[in-house]
């Protein structure tokens, strides 16, 4: 066998030796130069609007439009993170938005027509969007439509949906104080405090747990320094949020105090590291990369690929119902336009904006809220700025061609660099 | 030589529809041995190794597993007896790095939880179990690999689970001369491992480097199953195109039944698949 030589060269053991910090940041930027760039475009982005907005509207960082913020984007930012599940497997579904306002409306009806209580009538919101997903999901992986065709179908059925429901498109109004309360009530500044040191200490466990349980298995670990610049930096970010939304931002504070971390931020982050937890830690999130990347291996491997497809688009149309149940908190109605309009396409923007590659393959649920909070900043900075409807939607298009050309060819660039 | 092959494929037929593409064809693997599985385009060698792999079933003839008869019915059959096929295609997830892959759908968890040291531990132990050096980290995005790369891997994955007989389907076809070198080293390092491995190639450099037998197809019949030793490069080429080389191989009848592709198949029947049990 003296043709069956080692061939000369790299000899070290796959995966046995720890990288300092210093290799950590050379393999990042690396990585960014390869073309696998995440979220920083979006987090670049987000900071250089913040600053233009600030700039030339002082009132941008105003505590008030800061809060306002938050719950502006919730409904793109909720349905974005279904989305993301979609995407991951090179899918799409232009019908969450209408899933929302469907979702939305059955909770409306039920709780001021049926005078149900709030604990029922979000559960039946939820179903509804699970029921939803399960259709649109056996539509594509067992019948075979394309899932451009058949969310567009149901983009058209669900607006006619909503008229139906709403009986010739009247508006029903709700007045459930706990529904009401999801966008319009705040938590009280010190529980905004406690939840953050809970999520820091948490966060921290998490990743010294980590290396624990990989040092003792002889396997390479992180340096502690970049799990402290890390821990670091979500408590700083974590910090300067929760003061500023506990700042008082009523006019007449003596007449009603407003101030603390709106409701409905919570929610988000609690959704937020579900999704991420399922996505990143357990099997079925695994799989879903799986399929993403490629179906036939993932057939190969024993994986149900159709039970995965109808999965994600059941949990797309679930977090879509989220997303009408805070739309209709919001404007404290449903109306035939709830879900309608340009939220669809902000939170495919907001997904796509964020790093998710609309290829499939690639994608975060952080993604999702990264790229929302741009979409929000973008719309609320703009109508600051005075201009029309007309312009907002115009940037915001670019903006998301901008983010699904960045995709593209840095996906090029990553094969070139074969990164990707 | 070893008492029992660990895997014997005996008298099998298999037809689709009225094309009939095996004929009473004998097989066996032994543990610690590469068996080269040559044969011209259409000789079966796909088929026959989809039906070791469970993916067809065969119309008769007798499946022996460690000298026992089995039943395989389904891909997961095969895997269970701990035989694997890493097909030419590979079937790698290119978005998953290589522990990702290697587990892909046999993860282990705790719990719900996905148990990545554990994987990565094992993995790692796989791959330097077959002395594979060129891989900078295991945690690599398979994207990121060579062909070479990706074919260890593949294999690797195919190993993996205690397999005690993995079949390659031309694992050198797409690969450079580095690349195709490394690649036979570890198919070499499997056998010295004591797997049975089943190699499925048209390059006779690769054959004659690695394998300990040589059984060449012909027409959907085994046309001699030998000590890669025993016979020259130009023998094994006359046995690929012609069915037969001297001595060796189908009798003059049977190559005529077979090339006309219609003869019964207990017509003169004698092919040397038997030396193989004489040695």
């Amino acid at each position: 066998m003296t043709a069956l030589q080692t061939p000369p060269g790299r000899t070290e053991v796959p995966g046995s030796t720890s990288r300092s910090l210093g290799e950590h940041a050379r393999d990042y930027v690396g990585r960014i130069r390869g073309g696998d760039m995440g979220s920083l475009p979006a987090l670049a982005g987000l900071i250089v609007l913040c600053i233009v907005f600030g700039v030339m509207r002082p009132v941008f960082f105003s505590d008030i439009n800061f809060a306002n913020l938050f719950t502006q984007g919730s409904q793109v930012v909720l349905i974005a993170m279904g989305l993301v599940f979609v995407l991951l497997l090179g899918e799409i579904d232009l019908s969450a938005g209408f899933a929302s306002g469907v979702c939305g409306a059955i909770m409306a009806i039920l709780l001021t027509n049926e005078n149900w209580g709030w604990y029922l009538a979000i559960p039946a919101a939820i179903v509804t969007g699970v029921i939803i997903g399960v259709v649109l999901g056996v539509l594509v992986a067992k019948v075979g439509i394309p899932s451009f065709v058949v969310t567009l179908a149901a983009f058209l059925a669900f607006q006619g949906l909503v008229l139906l429901l709403l009986t010739g498109g009247k508006n029903i109004s709700i007045n459930d104080p706990f529904t009401v309360g999801i966008e319009k009530d705040n938590l009280p500044p010190w529980l905004g405090w406690v939840l953050l040191i809970v999520c820091v200490v948490g966060y921290a466990g998490v990743q010294l747990n980590r290396v624990r349980s990989r040092r003792s298995r002889g396997l390479a670990v992180d340096p502690l320094s970049l799990i402290a610049i890390k821990v670091g930096a979500l408590a700083v970010a974590g910090a300067i949020a929760v003061y500023f939304l506990n700042q008082e931002r009523a006019i007449n504070p003596a007449f009603h105090s407003l101030k603390g971390i709106p409701n409905v931020v919570p929610l988000i982050v609690v959704l937020l590291l579900v999704w991420t937890f399922v996505l990143s830690r357990t099997t079925f999130g695994r799989h879903i990369y799986a399929v993403g990347g490629s179906k036939e291996a993932a057939r190969r491997a024993g994986i149900n690929v159709d039970r995965i497809r109808i999965s994600s688009f059941v949990i797309c149309s679930g977090m879509a119902a989220f997303g009408g149940i805070v739309a209709v908190s919001r404007a404290n109605s449903v109306d035939p336009n709830t879900g309608g309009s340009n939220i669809l396409l902000y939170a495919v923007g907001a997904a796509v904006i964020g790093g998710t590659s609309l290829f499939g393959g690639k994608g975060r649920v952080i993604d999702a809220v990264i790229g929302g909070a741009v979409v929000a900043v973008i719309d609320n900075g703009m109508g600051l700025m005075g201009y029309s409807a007309g312009t907002k939607y115009i940037v915001t298009g670019v903006v998301l061609l901008l983010a699904a050309g960045v995709d593209a060819l840095s996906r090029r660039r990553a094969a070139a660099s074969g990164l990707r | 030589m070893t008492a029992t092959p660990i895997l014997e494929m005996r008298g099998i037929d298999k037809s689709f529809g009225p094309v009939q593409v095996l004929r009473q064809v004998d097989f066996t693997a032994n543990a610690g041995e590469v068996t080269a599985l040559v044969g011209d385009n259409g000789a079966g060698k796909s088929t026959l190794v989809k039906c070791v792999g469970g993916i067809y079933p065969i119309d008769s003839g007798d499946y022996l597993f460690d000298g026992k008869p089995v039943t395989v019915h389904s891909p997961r059959d095969a895997s269970s007896l701990g035989v694997e096929i890493v097909y030419q295609d590979l079937a790698l997830c290119e978005n998953l790095d290589i522990v990702q892959n290697m587990f892909l759908g046999r993860e282990r968890t705790r719990g719900i939880v996905l148990d990545e040291p554990t994987m990565e531990k094992m993995a790692s132990e796989t791959l330097d179990r077959l002395s594979v050096r060129t891989v900078k980290s295991i945690r690599q995005l398979v994207a990121s690999l060579s062909g070479g790369q990706r074919q260890t891997v593949a294999i690797a994955k195919a190993v993996l689970w205690n397999s005690k007989v993995v079949i390659l389907d031309e694992p050198t076809a797409a690969l450079g001369v580095a690349q195709t070198a490394q690649v036979l080293e570890l198919v070499r390092q499997l056998a010295d491992n004591g797997l049975a491995v089943v190699l499925i190639s048209h390059n006779m450099n690769d054959v004659f480097a690695v394998a300990d037998q040589i059984a060449c197809l012909y027409l959907g019949r085994m046309a001699a199953q030998v000590k890669a030793t025993d016979v020259t490069y130009s023998q094994v080429v006359e046995l690929i195109t012609a069915g037969r080389s001297g001595d060796l191989g189908l009798q003059a009848a049977a190559v005529a039944a077979a090339g006309n592709g219609n003869g019964s198949h207990d017509a003169g029947v004698t092919d040397l698949g038997d030396m193989n049990g004489a040695q």
